[in-house]
């Protein structure tokens, strides 16, 4: 789960996001023998791409050459067998809907608080600041899946007063991932509050405005592309997420999420290899869709970490 | 901007908001944050020592038997075990191979995506973002897919390379095999992050410097080592110490890739170790004191990486 947890802030976009861009004169000199690299260059991409290749080719294979004895690395015969199985032997269609709710649900409440506090913590002076800082990176390095035993009792006991918080419910797996990924996001978010001018705020009052038109008419909008940066982490996270859904979903099948439902198809010796392809392209598409949008936002932390 | 155009319009103002106010509009921004981070992250952390040190087990769990206050009795039988000290190697030295696989295809790959031409490059690195993105469990199923006793394309590929031993050879049975299994999967999904971060930096070498260094007569080794890798010692630290808290505390990979961590636990890291005794064998207690191990191995190598950003002065 801990695919992008990286502290980061924003900084200039990568080469990635703009890998053609005015290069140096310098390239020039490099160029010669360089169609060997950029042979080296696709083969060791085709490679790096080869599982992700796999799993969707195995996931629109029909039945009888998923659990073939001679694997080809191509189909001609593309068939949704391996998904009409999966939605019909296991309530797939359920799982990714419960998925979907919690990630959605962590979104939206982890970015109200991230933001109010990343305010608090850039636009304020206080004595604590410092020290909240600084408990802010340390809580971002607490190995969360040491919590697992305390959160279940948490979870646990939490049900008896407020039943749709407790185990089995949907509700607990959004509180335990909008705390765990909470630091992390203010962390972020900082960032993104901290480039706004301060001169904006002054203005903005001398124009007689309140805080709270402040934040929600004149902040709000210039920190949203960072909001959706860690609203995508966040997404990330509690989607990926396979500890807590198997720890405290323990026996409502109905409230499982995506990757315990997959994992129903592995059995010793007689893996569904084919519903299994399936589930998994279903479970990577959304991530790989949003991690293509923040890809800019991915090394920032670090470049900014870089730069001294 | 409008805002900007109205403070030269109307002045002088009356000065919002009043001092007075401005600590209670701190705490209500605060407050949302801190009681989130408090209950659960903070008090379940409090709970996870305290756990600790009582006798949390089935009858206490549920069957409502009284707990006790047993004090290091976790940790003296768990240090008395054989089998927590081969989990901690383990842990360690799983950590550290994917640590040593994971910088160093990462920063083979940067070199390598710094002489390429710009669509190679984005290829390569579109390759290596949908790795990265992919989810640790899905990654997981995948590999195990691909290194399958029976369906496996790698069995049959080294097969009909003419190595008969493979053929229906499992890769999750023998222990150190297991082991690689889910360390290559480990560093599939994690050296884009350190190729990526690497590449950043090498951009940000300046052309001057190698220019001079190359005018000076240096040659292509003696500019790697004497320049590129120094300048680049800031980006490897952070990644480097990144690398070791993500694989310190893999879980997923390892959970399902071996099946809870292989025949008779032979494939047992901390984490895995932690969740097995307290969950599986309902020795709660138990678990909570590895849990605080690892909490406390993780939090050391934190304290390094502060120190290590302190010293280069940078700000919070």
């Amino acid at each position: 789960m801990s695919t992008v947890d990286t502290p980061a802030a924003p900084a200039p976009a990568l080469g990635v996001a703009r890998p053609s861009g005015g290069q140096p004169p310098r390239r020039r000199r490099r160029r010669r023998g360089s169609a060997r690299a950029d042979v080296l260059g696709l083969v060791c991409a085709a490679v790096i791409a080869f599982p992700l290749y796999w799993m969707v080719l195995s996931a629109v294979k029909p039945e009888g050459e998923v659990q073939s004895l001679n694997p080809r690395p191509w189909t001609l015969r593309p068939a949704l067998d391996s998904f009409q199985r999966l939605f019909s032997v296991n309530d797939f269609g359920r799982y990714f809907l419960n998925s979907v709710i919690v990630a959605v649900v962590v979104v939206v409440l982890s970015a109200g608080c991230a933001f109010l506090a990343a305010t608090a913590l850039t636009r304020f002076r206080f004595r604590l600041r410092g020290a909240l800082l600084v408990a802010l990176l340390v809580a971002q390095m607490i190995p969360v899946e040491s919590l697992t035993i305390p959160l279940f009792f948490l979870i646990r006991n939490l049900g008896d007063a407020v039943p749709p918080l407790g185990l089995n419910q949907l509700g607990a797996l959004v509180l335990v991932h909008l705390g765990l990924g909470l630091p992390f996001t203010i962390w972020m978010l900082r960032g993104f509050v901290r480039v706004v001018p301060e001169e904006l705020e002054e203005a903005a009052y001398l124009d007689g405005a309140s805080r709270w038109q402040f934040l929600t008419r004149i902040l709000f909008p210039l920190v949203a592309p960072g909001l959706v940066a860690t609203s995508v982490f966040s997404f990330i996270n509690a989607w990926n997420d396979f500890l807590f859904a198997k720890t405290l979903i323990i026996s409502a099948p109905e409230q499982q999420t995506l990757p315990m439902s997959l994992l129903v198809f592995m059995k010793v010796d007689q893996n569904d290899w084919g519903a299994i392809m399936a589930g998994s392209t279903i479970m990577t598409i959304p991530v790989l869709v949003f991690f293509l949008l923040v890809q800019r936002h991915l090394v920032a932390g670090t470049a900014g970490a870089v730069k001294g | 901007m409008a805002v900007a155009d109205t403070l030269a319009r109307r002045v002088p103002p009356r000065r919002r908001p009043p001092r007075r106010r401005h600590r209670l509009v701190l705490l209500a921004y605060l407050a949302p944050a801190a009681v989130v981070l408090i209950g659960l992250l903070g008090y379940p952390l409090y709970q996870l020592v305290q756990m600790s040190f009582y006798d949390y087990g089935q009858e206490q769990v549920s069957g409502g038997a009284p707990v006790h206050w047993i004090g290091l009795d976790n940790y003296t039988a768990l240090f008395g075990d054989p089998q927590f000290w081969s989990v901690l190697l383990q842990t360690v030295l799983f950590a550290a191979v994917c640590v040593v696989l994971t910088i160093l295809v990462g920063l083979l790959l940067a070199f390598l995506a710094a002489r390429l031409r710009p669509w190679v490059r984005t290829v390569l690195f579109i390759a290596a973002l949908e790795a990265w993105a992919a989810p640790a469990v899905t990654g997981s199923t995948v590999w195990l897919f691909m290194f399958d006793a029976n369906f496996g394309i790698v069995n049959e590929v080294l097969t009909s390379l003419g190595m008969a031993y493979f053929d229906g050879h499992s890769w999750t049975f023998g222990k150190l095999s297991a082991f690689g299994l889910v360390a290559a999967e480990v560093v599939w999904c994690s050296f884009p992050f350190v190729m990526v971060t690497l590449y950043a930096g090498l951009r940000g070498i300046s052309p001057d410097v190698l220019e001079a260094a190359a005018l000076d007569g240096a040659s292509g080794r003696r500019t790697l080592v004497s320049i590129v890798i120094p300048m680049l010692r800031p980006a490897l630290t952070v990644v480097t110490i990144q690398s070791i808290i993500w694989d310190m505390k893999v879980f997923g990979q390892i959970y399902i890739m071996t099946d809870g961590g292989g025949i008779a636990g032979r494939n047992l890291v901390l984490n895995v170790y932690a969740y097995q005794k307290a969950f599986a064998s309902s020795q709660y207690g138990a678990g909570a004191a590895i849990g605080v191990v690892t909490v406390i191995l993780l939090l050391l190598v934190t304290v390094v990486h502060l120190n290590i950003t302190r010293r280069r002065g940078e700000e919070l």
